[in-house]
C-alpha cells in the first residue's frame, strides 16, 4: 500500500509536467493545426534559464518568472521568424520547420549555455512531508499546485475573456473567426508565445526534482505530444487527463513491471488509443473514418 | 505534376527522360575511379543507402499526404533481424534478410491497416511510437542485441559469394540506387503510379473516381517498411557492427527532412536530399559544438526560401524562366 501510494505521487508528480506539456502542444494545435515538435525545446529552455539565471545569483523567485517570461518571448520570436515566413509551406512542411527550430534552440543552448546537468534549487526545501506513511516532496506539491492554477487561470482565459474566446473561435473555424473581426495572425502569435510560456513552466517545475540538460527536451517534448493525443488531439480537459493518466501508468510501470521499459510505455499507450479509440479519451467529434 | 514541368528532362513521358537517369549511372560508375580512399567509399554508401530508403518513403509522405515519424525502426528491426539471425541462429544472409523483410512488412500493414482508415497526422502518431517501441526493444533486450554496446554482424553472403569491402559493397548499394530511380520513375506511369498521381492531386477526387485510398496508402507504408529494413540488413552486413541508435528518433527525422528538403513527390528531389543531408553533418564536424544549430537553420531555410523542396522549386525557377 505505501509503496502504492509512493508511485501515486510520483505519478501525478510527472504527469502534472506532462499535462503542461499536452495543453501548450494542444494551443498550437488548436489554432494552426500544427504538430509543433519543438515544444519539449520551450520546456527545456524554462529549466535552463532558470537554472542559469539562479546560479548567477539571481533570487529564485525573479529567476523563475524571468525565465518563463523570457522563454515566452521565444515562442512569440518563433512564430515571426520561422512558422510566419514558412507559411507557404503544407503541413508536412511546417512539421519539418518546428524540427528546424527545436534543432536550433537545442544548439543555441549547446552553444551559448553548456552541456552539463543543472538543478535548479527546490521552491521551499527538501524535507519530505509524511502522508499516510509514503513520503512527498515539497517540491511535488508545487509541481501539482502550479499545474492546477494554471488550469483554471486557461479555463478563464478561453472561457470568459476576449482573447481566450477569439483564439477557440479560430480553432473552430478560421474563415468564419476571420469574418467576424478576429485577427487569426495574432491568435497564431498568441498561441506560441502563451503556450512556450506553459512548457517553460513545466520545465522549470521539474528542475528541482529531475535535473535539466540541453538535451532533454526531445522526451518531454514527444510525451507531451503523446498525452495530448490520449487525451483527444486539441482538447484541454483531455490534455490535462492525457498527461496525468501517462504520470500514473509510467510511475506504476516503473515500479511494478519493469524500470527498463518505462519510457515504452506512452508510446504503446498511444497505439493502443489510436486502434481503440482514435479521437482521444475527450476528443471533440468523431474522428473521419475513410 | 507542375512541379516536374521542367522541359523534357524530368517530363514522365519525354523521351528525355533518359537523360538524368544516363547522368545517375555514369555518375555512379565513374565514382570508384576518382575516390582517393576508402573513406570516401563510406560516405558514398551511406549516400547511396539513404537514398534508397528516402525514394520509397517519398512515395508515402509526397504522394499519400502521410508522415512516418518511424522510418528508422524498420531499418533497425532490418538490420537486428539480420545480425540476430544471422550470428546467433547461424541462418544464410540472404533467408535472414527475406524473413526479416518479410515480418516487417507484416508489421507495418497490420499498423497501417489499423491507422490509415482515420484522416490525419494519426500515422505520424502511430509511426512515432512503433519507432521509438523498437528503439527501446532493442537498448533493453542485450541478451540479443547486446544492448546500447551493440553487436558485431557476420559478413554478407549470396551463393558462396562472399561480399566485403568498401569497394566490392559499394557496387551492391549503387546498384540499387539505380533500381530504385528506375522503379520509381516509372511506376508513375502504371496503373498503380496513375492512382498515386491520382492521390497526390486530390484524395477526394482519387475516391470519387474509384481509387480504394485506404488500401493504396497501406500498401505504399508496407512497400517504404520492406524497402528501409532491406536497406537496413544491408547496411548492417556492410557495417559489420550495428547499435541501437541506428533506429533512433533523430534517424527518422533525418529520413523525413531527406524527403522534404529534396522536394515532396520528387525522385530526384529525394536523390539529391538524401545526398546532400548525409553529407552535410560531415561538412558541419569541424565547427564543434555548431552542428546542430547550423542542420537546424538550414531546414527552417529550406522551408522558408525553397518551400517545395530544392528539386520542385529550382525546376519551377529554371521552368518559369524560360517560357
Amino acid at each position: 500500500m505505501f509503496q502504492f501510494l509512493q508511485l501515486f505521487f510520483t505519478g501525478l508528480t510527472i504527469g502534472s509536467s506532462y499535462a503542461l506539456a499536452a495543453l501548450g502542444f494542444s494551443i498550437i494545435y488548436n489554432a494552426s493545426g500544427v504538430i509543433n515538435f519543438a515544444q519539449g525545446e520551450f520546456i527545456m529552455l524554462g529549466g535552463m534559464i532558470a537554472a542559469f539565471l539562479s546560479l548567477a545569483g539571481v533570487p529564485l523567485p525573479v529567476a523563475v518568472i524571468a525565465a518563463v517570461v523570457l522563454v515566452g518571448l521565444v515562442g512569440l520570436l518563433v512564430e515571426k521568424l520561422a512558422i510566419e515566413p514558412a507559411g507557404k509551406t503544407d503541413a508536412t512542411g511546417i512539421v519539418i520547420v518546428t524540427i528546424g527550430v527545436s534543432m536550433i534552440l537545442r544548439g543555441l543552448v549547446e552553444v551559448t549555455l553548456d552541456k552539463k546537468n543543472h538543478a535548479l534549487p527546490a521552491f521551499s526545501g527538501t524535507t519530505p512531508i509524511s502522508v499516510l506513511g509514503a513520503t512527498i516532496l515539497p517540491q511535488s506539491l508545487w509541481v501539482m499546485a502550479t499545474t492546477a492554477v494554471v488550469v483554471i487561470a486557461l479555463a478563464v482565459f478561453f472561457g470568459r475573456t476576449r482573447w481566450g474566446k477569439g483564439m477557440l473561435a479560430t480553432a473552430h473555424n478560421r474563415i468564419a473567426a476571420q469574418l467576424v473581426g478576429i485577427d487569426t495572425k495574432r491568435v497564431l502569435l498568441a498561441s506560441f508565445g502563451l503556450s512556450a510560456a506553459l512548457g517553460a513552466t513545466g520545465g522549470i517545475l521539474l528542475a528541482p526534482i529531475a535535473t535539466t540538460s540541453y538535451d532533454v527536451g526531445i522526451m518531454l517534448g514527444l510525451k507531451g505530444v503523446v498525452a495530448a493525443t490520449l487525451g483527444g488531439l486539441g482538447s484541454g480537459v483531455g490534455a490535462v487527463a492525457g498527461g496525468v493518466l501517462l504520470g500514473l501508468v509510467e510511475a506504476f510501470t516503473a515500479g511494478y513491471v519493469s524500470s527498463a521499459y518505462k519510457d515504452a510505455v506512452p508510446f504503446v499507450l498511444v497505439l493502443v488509443i489510436l486502434v481503440v479509440r482514435p479521437r482521444g479519451l475527450f476528443g471533440l467529434g468523431p474522428a473521419t473514418r475513410v | 505534376m507542375t512541379s516536374l514541368s521542367f522541359p523534357n528532362l524530368l517530363e514522365p513521358r519525354s523521351p528525355m527522360r533518359f537523360v538524368p537517369l544516363a547522368i545517375l549511372v555514369a555518375v555512379l560508375a565513374t565514382l570508384p575511379f576518382v575516390l582517393p580512399n576508402v573513406w570516401y567509399f563510406d560516405v558514398a554508401i551511406r549516400i547511396a543507402a539513404n537514398i534508397t530508403v528516402v525514394i520509397a518513403l517519398n512515395l508515402l509522405i509526397g504522394h499519400c499526404g502521410q508522415i512516418s515519424l518511424g522510418h528508422a525502426g524498420f531499418f533497425g528491426l532490418g538490420a537486428y533481424g539480420s545480425a540476430i539471425l544471422t550470428s546467433l541462429y547461424a541462418w544464410p544472409p540472404m533467408l535472414a534478410l527475406a524473413a526479416t523483410a518479410i515480418v516487417v512488412g507484416l508489421l507495418a500493414w497490420l499498423v497501417a491497416v489499423a491507422i490509415l482508415r482515420l484522416q490525419g497526422h494519426y500515422l505520424a502518431m502511430a509511426t512515432l511510437g512503433l519507432g521509438i517501441i523498437v528503439s527501446i526493444v532493442l537498448t533493453n533486450e542485450s541478451a540479443f542485441t547486446g544492448g546500447p554496446d551493440g553487436m558485431s554482424v557476420p559478413d554478407f553472403a549470396v551463393f558462396g559469394l562472399r561480399i566485403a569491402g568498401e569497394k566490392a559493397w559499394y557496387w551492391v548499394f549503387a546498384g540499387l540506387v539505380v533500381a530504385a530511380v528506375v522503379f520509381a520513375t516509372n511506376i508513375v506511369e502504371s496503373p498503380a503510379g496513375r492512382a498515386l498521381r491520382a492521390l497526390h492531386g486530390s484524395e477526394i477526387a482519387a475516391r470519387v473516381v474509384g481509387i480504394d485510398t485506404a488500401s493504396f496508402k497501406t500498401r505504399v507504408f508496407a512497400l517504404s517498411a520492406v524497402v528501409a529494413a532491406v536497406m537496413g540488413s544491408l547496411s548492417a552486413h556492410y557495417m559489420g557492427f550495428i547499435t541501437p541508435g541506428v533506429a533512433g528518433f533523430s534517424k527518422s527525422v533525418e529520413l523525413v527532412t531527406m524527403v522534404v528538403v529534396g522536394g515532396l513527390a520528387s525522385v530526384w528531389g529525394s536523390v539529391f536530399g538524401a545526398a546532400l543531408l548525409t553529407l552535410l553533418p560531415d561538412v558541419l564536424a569541424h565547427l564543434e559544438g555548431w552542428e546542430t544549430l547550423a542542420f537546424g537553420m538550414i531546414l527552417v531555410a529550406t522551408m522558408i526560401f525553397l518551400p517545395r523542396g530544392i528539386v520542385p522549386s529550382l525546376v519551377a525557377f529554371f521552368t518559369k524562366k524560360e517560357g
